[in-house]
């Protein structure tokens, strides 16, 4: 379904953050990406979107080179990718049902997005995820209200919204507290799970990569150095994965504790 | 300090000899240098103006005589005086709203962040460098030569002014935005017109209104001179009341446009509060 061929990305003159990645989806679900900061995770999602774009190599969605697209095409190949934000990326002074709605417009024409005219059907199905996120009773809440944990939840029912053939996450649950972000991987594999719908998510966390994941790859230096199940990923391949960055995987080891959440 | 702390110091209440210069040679001899470039170019800016030095001496006594004939302010010409002021007020409003509409696509193509390209930017800096830099007055007396004397040429000239002013404004208050949102509507496949409207423009209107009743409240006091070169407003009875001498109605104008402005002062600080 995702093919990533050669994939090959560097910011500017600066040393390549990407060095030639290649990587297909098969039928495990929950593909987890793991490695210390800097690897080129982010990179590597961002370039799938096109938020950034690639040097060379090639992305193809069904067949279709992402790399090669432009203007509508472009758009409607976005559309069919759905992305989770470390930071949430919602808009704080619109309402839960209008960032959730935000997911659909790729689909409405002009007029209807800008009008907020958006059709029944789309208005029912926000309502039926925020209902799946437990969020129903904050349909009209401004987003700035919410805690964290309340907003990544907004986050996942805005991705869902686009009906994605795929689902991008990049750290969604950095941003929150450990057993908000346990929440969150629940909600994550749970949700993606009823649907059918495969996901690559960067993680911070090995533990979390282990527990929800059905395949975890290690990327070091903008290269794939591991690929297999989450029982594979011995001690031995976790210190070659962060070698250098020890404290990295010492912080990413850390398993939650029980304490308060801030939902 | 540490120098002090090793050497033996005789008393706190004396110390030692210490050499202090708080500037070095090379320093005061550009400040002085400077002194007597600032006297030179004073004397040279008093020599071309060309002072009636009489009429500086005898003004105190004009003065006081002109406050003495402006007492006790006439309510006379009161109902003309009052709608030459809502024509002021009408003509700050108006012009204000007519910039904002001018505006909007110039602050869009001026913000760094969503222009489309370079020619675009410096398009929108040319308007907005350009229309900042000429005044009301001067943009007043372009569009009464245009237009003929009037309100007309008084909303467009305070809404030329004010083009550049909201325009750069509101194009920092766009490129201050938080782009994350904008990249979650692109990730989405949503267009640029639905870009704008969900990720931009809700991100924009704090600042928008309160750059807007800034603005406003410029206006009013810039449309109560537009009278002087015949652009409509209480300016011209202004005028009026000093060509024929009459100084109780000039005393009245001057308060009824300090009331104005007091309440443009007013409502502007209350609106800024509810939005802030
Ligand atoms: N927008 C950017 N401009 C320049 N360099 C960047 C940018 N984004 C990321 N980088 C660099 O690319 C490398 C990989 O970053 P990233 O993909 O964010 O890694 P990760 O998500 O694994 O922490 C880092 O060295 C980072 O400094
Ligand atoms: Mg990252």
């Amino acid at each position: 379904m995702l093919k990533i061929t050669d994939l090959k990305k560097s910011y500017g003159k600066g040393e390549p953050v990407l060095k030639g990645l290649n990587l297909t989806t098969d039928e495990r679900r929950l593909t987890a990406i793991i490695g210390s900061s800097g690897a080129g995770k982010s990179t590597l999602l961002r370039c799938i979107n096109r938020l950034v774009p690639a040097n060379s190599g090639k992305i193809e969605l069904d067949g279709v080179n992402i790399l090669d697209l432009h203007g509508q095409q472009l758009q409607h190949t976005r559309r069919q990718i759905g992305m989770i934000f470390q930071a949430y990326n919602l808009v704080d002074r619109l309402t839960v049902m209008e960032n959730v709605l935000a997911g659909r417009l790729g689909y409405v024409g002009m007029l209807r997005g800008i009008l907020r005219r958006f059709p029944q059907e789309d208005v029912d199905r926000a309502y039926a995820l925020l209902q799946r996120v437990g969020l129903s009773q904050y349909v009209n809440k401004r987003c700035d209200t919410l805690s964290g944990g309340e907003r990544q939840r907004v986050g996942c029912a805005r991705a869902l919204m686009q009906n994605p053939r795929i689902l991008l996450a990049d750290e969604p649950t950095a941003s929150l507290d450990p057993k908000t972000s346990e929440r969150i991987m629940e909600l994550i594999a749970g949700i993606t799970d009823e649907l059918d719908l495969p996901v690559l998510i960067n993680l911070h966390n090995v533990p979390q990569a282990t527990t929800y994941a059905d395949r975890i790859l290690g990327l070091r230096h903008g290269v794939m150095i591991f690929d297999g199940n989450p029982g594979d990923l011995t001690e031995d391949w976790l210190e070659k994965i962060y070698a250098g960055y020890e404290d990295d995987l010492k912080k990413q080891m850390r398993v939650a504790p029980q304490e308060q959440d801030d939902e | 300090m540490n120098d002090n702390t090793n050497s033996v110091s005789p008393s706190l209440l004396a110390g030692d000899h210490f050499d202090w210069v708080r500037y070095s040679r090379k320093q005061r001899l550009a400040r002085s240098f400077g002194y007597v470039a600032a006297a030179v170019l004073l004397y040279w800016a008093l020599s071309t103006v060309d002072i009636f030095w009489p009429w500086v001496r005898t003004a105190p006594a004009q003065l006081g005589d002109m406050m003495f004939r402006m007492f006790p302010p006439s309510l006379e010409k009161l109902n003309p005086i009052l709608y030459a002021l809502v024509e002021s007020i009408n003509i700050a409003v108006l012009g204000t709203i007519v910039a904002v509409v001018l505006a909007l696509p110039v602050a869009y193509l001026g913000a760094q962040t969503v222009t489309p390209n370079r020619v675009t930017l410096w398009l929108a800096r040319v308007i907005i460098v350009a229309t900042r830099s000429v005044d009301t007055i001067i943009w007043a007396l372009i569009f009464v030569a245009i237009l003929g004397p009037g309100p007309l040429a008084g909303i467009l000239a305070v809404a030329f002014r004010s083009i550049g002013f909201l325009g750069k404004l509101i194009a920092e208050a766009i490129e201050e935005i938080d782009w994350g949102p904008v990249e979650a509507m692109q990730a989405a496949g949503a267009s640029r017109a639905h870009i704008v409207t969900y990720a931009i423009v809700p991100q924009v209107v704090p600042s928008f209104w309160a750059i807007t009743i800034l603005r406003w409240d410029i206006n009013i006091r810039e449309s109560t001179v537009l009278g002087l070169v015949g652009a409509g407003g209480i300016g011209l009875i202004f005028q009026g009341a000093i060509d024929t001498f009459k100084w109780n109605t000039v005393s009245l104008v001057l308060i009824v446009i300090v009331m104005v402005v007091f309440a443009g002062e007013l409502v502007t600080g209350i609106v800024r509060r509810k939005l802030l």
